[in-house]
């Protein structure tokens, strides 16, 4: 079983990566873009086929190593 | 003083800190790996800069889950010396020894320059030899040290005096143009509640010897060397 575990930074955290892309993104002209976050997807291959407990042991590993809960924050998705 | 310096894949400021550290206690301090135990007879123990891992997932992730964090983690509950510095104190951070995060610096820039820190506590193991309040040049050299803490950590590390180094001009006023990487409150460096954990991002034993410039780093390395003599 596949679980994408997305982590991107809190809300209220400094974004640097995101404003930086969104500066790049007004200098080729896209006009109308508020806000722009960056995070990372981070793809799992589980061996465990029951989908709450792929879910709990992502979530698991989101909160121990993949994401630092911090400065950032974290969803996973059964795929 | 008996200290050790701990060398992940990645690390490169390790001889730099040997240097500093031989300087004020005249012996070698012991070098170890990644996948080496921590000896139980250590007075100290040193993380140094670099880039362990590749800096991979985020800067100090894979280090704290390295082998030998285990003993570093069980030295500090003994009330272990442990000093990071640089990538150290990012590892001491995702290791969960020292509160707060480390996010790019907010100009994006990687920040290879000198900068000046004013010492906020002193009559600690790492500053007893300045005076609260005294200023002093540092190298620095990342691309991750915008420390950041919610307003209730950073409330509680300002309250209980763990603040132990903030960035400032030369004149010691804390300013917008001297916290370059984009600190909260322009922290550079904070203590554990024991006083006996201290991360920080410059690097003070980049200057412990008039052939590198000055000796600006040199009280930090002395204030260790003090604090395990006299003890």
């Amino acid at each position: 079983m596949k679980a994408r575990v997305y982590v991107m930074p809190k809300a209220g955290v400094l974004d640097p990566q995101g404003k930086a892309i969104s500066h790049a993104l007004d200098g080729l002209g896209f006009a109308g873009v508020n806000d722009v976050r960056a995070g990372k997807v981070i793809e799992l291959d589980l061996a465990e086929t029951d989908p709450a407990k792929a879910k709990a042991a992502a979530e698991d590993m989101a909160r121990k190593l993949l994401a630092n809960t911090v400065i950032e924050s974290f969803r996973v998705e059964l795929a | 003083m008996k200290a050790a310096i701990v060398v992940f894949p990645g690390t490169n400021r390790e001889r730099d800190m040997r240097i500093a550290l031989k300087r004020v206690t005249g012996r070698d301090p012991l070098m170890l790996f990644h996948r080496e135990e921590l000896p139980r007879d250590l007075d100290l123990v040193v993380l140094a800069g670099g880039f362990s891992y590749g800096d991979y997932l985020r800067c100090g992730a894979m280090a704290a889950q390295s082998p030998i964090m285990k003993d570093v983690k069980a030295f500090a509950e003994k009330g272990g010396h442990i000093l990071g510095v640089c990538n150290g104190f990012q590892i001491l951070i995702e290791t969960g020894l020292l509160p707060g995060g480390l996010l790019r610096n907010a100009s994006l820039r990687f920040l290879s320059m000198d900068c000046h820190m004013r010492v906020e506590r002193a009559g600690t193991p790492f500053t007893s030899r300045w005076q609260k309040g005294a200023v002093f040049r540092s190298p620095m050299a990342h691309g991750d040290g915008n420390y950041f803490a919610d307003d209730a950590t950073l409330d509680r590390l300002e309250g209980e005096g763990l603040v132990a180094f903030r960035y400032t001009d030369e004149a010691g006023t804390v300013t917008d143009a001297a916290n370059r990487n984009g600190s909260a409150r322009n922290i550079a460096g904070i203590l554990s509640p024991n006083l006996r954990i201290c991360g920080l991002m410059p690097h003070p034993e980049d200057l412990v010897d008039p052939l590198m410039g000055g000796t600006d780093g040199l009280p930090m390395f002395e204030s260790l060397a003090e604090a395990f003599t006299t003890a």
